[in-house]
């Protein structure tokens, strides 16, 4: 399942786990703007709030994710970064 | 002669007219407040300009933003209030209302610009306030939208209440059984099927739309969306919880639900009665029966009340004192 959903090679890795609502978002977005237009950012979750609200934020920007895996604990998503003209 | 109960009488009554037109006395003799019309609670920053530029020419620079989203001028002197009620209307702010009549409707943000919202709440507040508004019925009568289960509004406080829901719909090429819906809903609704790919436990389910939302891949969509209808709820200082009587009503749907709701109070509440407390005189399957006539099959059942999508959403252990719904004919 994970090898599947995780067959691209990210850019940049971001861990994110033990850091709590809307700061993990905050970190996210300022981490995809530096990274050029289809450029993939790794970003790791904690369950509960941040995924119900993350992803969501992820999608509202207009950014795509192209993959998504659960972790023992939490998930790991990879996020591909739009051009500015789609945010 | 003027008796002193003749005075009183005719005090009151003059309250009452101005009451009904949004003007309340105050404590302070020959001083009102002047309750201004803002369904929704959302305006243009010319008339909250206005408000502000009457408020310090005719009160005393003070505005009260009421418990239902209405900004109210205070400390206006009665002899001055056809200048500010013209001065108002130069910007089509219009004067809101009080007493036994249909309320200026409240809503939340609704699914215009926040992202939880399910439902146009905003233009719904609009329509039904355009609709309905200053009605008489035989108290007070107030409606709110909400526009999803987090109910900030109070949809299930409020003479009829509509809040936002979603079913949510799988479209299974999309999945990658990633697992993040599973996790994220917080009514273990969802579960994962032998395939890998979730299913959702609609009895369970409260429609909130986590799952949609959190879904990385799109692949958790909205299915229908609606609104549960709650009636007979009010605040103060006797409170009465509101019942969910419906579910996933369309859009096109609401005002029909508001006009039946109404007509139905009319013919049935005694005069001073909130609809809530006409229930528990008179039983809630009449009202039913005529609600059925407008939104059919959505209506809910005494079985649906028993579902964990339904009690959960009350405060713990309230469903337990809802009326028991009959079967009807």
């Amino acid at each position: 399942m994970e090898s599947r959903a995780m067959e691209r090679q990210a850019d940049e890795k971001i861990d994110l786990r033990g850091t709590p609502c809307p700061m993990n978002w905050v970190k996210t977005k300022l981490r995809l703007e530096e990274l050029k237009q289809g450029q993939l950012l790794e970003v790791l979750l904690d369950d509960g709030e941040p995924m119900r609200n993350v992803p969501g934020s992820v999608k509202a920007e207009g950014h795509r994710i192209v993959a998504a895996a659960p972790l023992e604990h939490g998930f790991r998503l990879l996020i591909e970064r739009a051009g500015d003209a789609a945010q | 002669m003027d008796t002193d109960k003749s005075k009183e009488q005719r005090a009151e009554q003059r309250a009452e007219e101005l009451k009904a037109g949004g003007f309340i006395p105050q404590r302070q003799r020959g001083k009102i407040t002047v309750r201004c019309k803002a369904p929704g609670g959302r305006m243009t920053s010319e008339r909250l300009a206005k408000i502000a530029e009457v408020a310090q020419e005719y009160g005393q620079g003070l505005v009260h933003l009421s418990v239902r989203m209405s900004p109210e001028i205070l400390y206006v002197e009665l002899s001055d209030l056809d200048d500010v009620v013209r001065e108002l209307e130069e910007v089509g702010q219009e004067i809101a209302s009080c007493g036994k009549r249909f309320r200026v409707s409240t809503a939340c943000g609704g699914c215009e610009y926040n992202p939880n919202g399910w439902t146009d709440t905003q233009r719904l507040a609009v329509q039904a306030t355009d609709r309905f508004f200053g009605q008489e019925t035989p108290h007070k009568f107030k409606t709110t939208f909400s526009g999803c289960v987090i109910d900030c509004p109070r949809a299930r406080e409020t003479d009829l209440g509509f809040q936002g829901m979603v079913s949510p719909r799988l479209e299974d090429e999309k999945c990658t059984n990633c697992g993040i819906c599973v996790r994220v809903c917080r009514d273990e609704a969802l579960t994962m099927d032998a395939k890998e790919l979730p299913v959702r436990d609609a009895d369970r389910c409260t429609s909130c739309g986590d799952c949609i939302k959190s879904c990385p891949l799109d692949a958790m969509v909205p299915g229908r969306t609606g609104h549960a209808v709650y009636v007979g709820g009010k605040h103060g200082k006797h409170p009465h919880v509101a019942y969910p009587v419906a579910q996933l009503v369309p859009d096109d749907t609401v005002m029909d639900v508001i006009e039946a709701t109404m007509d139905w109070y009319r013919q049935h509440g005694n005069t001073g009665e909130r609809i809530g407390n006409t229930f528990d005189r008179v039983g809630i399957d009449g009202f039913r029966r005529a609600l059925r006539d407008v939104v059919g099959d959505g209506l809910l059942t005494a079985e649906d009340l028993q579902k964990h999508g339904w009690r959960s959403v009350f405060y713990r252990g309230l469903a337990d004192t809802f009326p028991q719904y009959g079967a009807l004919d």
